[in-house]
């Protein structure tokens, strides 16, 4: 479904930030975009969605990233900014989830339905009317990820989606992402989240793929993680 | 909280008047713009030296505050910043035009002291019915209704927006604030050395603020077209609103209420 072949992307000359980076992800398939600061995670989320162009072939189900498929690309994908904040710029959750829709021609009735069907979906049909500014930042995340959803994509990207959360409502994303049966893509340094939610991760380093496989196999290599400044997830730290 | 915290919540609350329900809310946004407007245009009409021509127009906000559930009291402290600018906007009259104009009982009116009365008067009703109108009428559907008046989208989407920007702003300052109080304890407001890298510290976060909120609407379908909320259809009711109140405005504007009443009072 998402295809990248050789791509390069530098915001300075000489100061790659991506090289020659290649990955393919199938439809269904739940991967990790894993690596320290700096790695390329988001410039990867960027150039996927058509904020950036580099160098290079990045396709979503055959349709390659270019300025006059945008429009189809971006209808494809969602993506879950790590700042809920940026995201919800609408006055009620409601409105927000249905500016997607709207923007997608679908009729006024279509989209609120669609609301009604995504909020009972992630048990969060009592934020409907609440006002942006007077919800929590863990209901803020999962408005955030309602307003995607409601734009019915094929796959979801999120950024760092469980950052600044607490346990429980940590939790809570958890189960979601892991209930959701599109194509997902998830930046994250959280890698427990990660082992949670992913069955392949891929770790990005000075620009590079360092490594793609399992995450059962690479998020339990100390060496590999160590050697690319990552360390093992939590709970096999002990 | 800091000033800007403060000013933030505020604006939040903006929005939860705006969200209430009354008779003045429930109206169709368009009725509600269409009077203001109206009013704000016979207000400032009147001629400088009219003051008592524009008492009676007191009334109307008077009525929207109590058909609105509109604290006055949260009018006048919102309006706390605006409101000393428009009272100052005559000041200087009482000094320029010395010329008696009205006698009350034996003391000699100036006709600078009337003018000064009435520019602030204009000013203090013209803030009242704009406080109004976005006390009951949410921004969207304001939005809405402007571009069914026509209003060029452009500029609608551009009002919609800074209204947004505002508050990303203001966030941004109010995190700004705070850093630089935990790290100047005891000084109060921002040292005079650190204006200009404020400024510019704060215009850079807002700027990659807002580019992040214009891509995230980007990602969602953005293409120079706003869907706003759904306009409330203009009822009968509204357009006898919109009829009742242009009617007692031209009334007042062209027929010297006050001065009729108060001569029948001295008669």
């Amino acid at each position: 479904m998402i295809e990248f072949e050789n791509v390069s992307f530098s915001y300075e000359k000489d100061r790659p930030v991506l090289r020659d980076v290649s990955f393919r992800i199938e439809t269904g398939e739940a991967v990790g975009l894993i690596g320290a600061n700096g790695a390329g995670k988001s410039t990867v989320m960027k150039l996927l969605l058509g904020l950036l162009s580099g160098e290079g072939r990045i396709a979503v189900d055959g349709v390659e990233v270019r300025k006059e498929n945008l429009r189809e690309i971006r209808r494809k994908l969602g993506f879950v900014l790590q700042n809920s904040d940026n995201q919800m710029f609408m006055p009620t959750v409601c409105e927000d989830m249905m500016f997607g829709p709207l923007n997608y021609m679908v009729s006024r009735e279509q989209a609120e339905k669609k609301v009604d069907e995504v909020l009972a979906q992630l048990g969060l049909t009592e934020l409907k009317y609440r006002h942006n500014h007077r919800i929590s930042g863990g209901e803020k995340r999962m408005a955030a990820i309602a307003t995607i959803l409601a734009m019915e994509p094929e796959a979801v990207l999120m950024d760092e989606p469980s950052s600044a959360l607490d346990p429980c409502n940590r939790r809570l994303v958890i189960n979601v992402i892991r209930s959701l049966p599109q194509t997902k893509l998830i930046t994250s340094h959280d890698l427990d989240m990660i082992w949670d939610t992913c069955s392949r991760v891929i770790l990005l380093s000075g620009g590079r793929v360092a490594a793609d496989g399992p995450a059962r196999e690479i998020l339990r290599d100390r060496e590999l993680l160590e050697k690319h400044r990552m360390e093992l997830p939590l709970r096999f730290q002990s | 909280m800091n000033k800007m915290e403060k000013a933030l919540h505020e604006l939040g609350e903006m929005d939860d008047l705006a969200a209430r329900s009354s008779p003045i809310h429930d109206m169709s946004a368009t009725a509600k713009l269409l009077t203001t407007i109206a009013y704000i245009v016979t207000v400032v009409s009147f001629d400088k030296y009219d003051l008592s021509g524009l008492i009676p127009l007191v009334l109307w906000p008077v009525l929207l505050f109590q058909l609105g559930g509109i604290p006055v009291r949260t009018c006048f402290y919102k309006l706390r910043i605006v409101l000393p600018l428009v009272m100052a906007v005559g000041l200087f009259n009482p000094i320029f035009d010395r010329a008696p104009l009205l006698f009350l009982g034996s003391v000699a009116v100036s006709g600078g002291v009337v003018s000064m009365l009435t520019l602030m008067l204009k000013g203090v009703l013209c803030l009242m019915a704009s406080f109004l109108l976005m006390a009951t009428t949410p921004i969207d559907c304001l939005c809405a209704s402007l571009r069914t008046l026509r209003v060029p989208k452009t500029l609608v989407t551009l009002l919609l927006l800074t209204y947004r920007y505002v508050g990303v702003m203001t966030e941004e300052l109010a995190i700004m604030t705070d850093a630089y109080h935990l790290r100047a304890p005891g000084q109060k407001g921002i040292h005079v050395s650190a204006w200009g890298s404020f400024l510019g510290q704060l215009l850079l976060r807002s700027m990659d603020r807002a580019q992040e909120l214009y891509a995230s609407m980007l990602l969602r379908g953005y293409h120079e077209h706003f869907h706003y909320a759904p306009v409330k259809p203009f009822t009968a009711k509204d357009a006898a609103y919109l009829a009742v109140c242009l009617g007692v405005f031209a009334l007042l504007r062209f027929v010297p209420v006050a001065a009729l009443l108060g001569g029948a009072l001295v008669r």
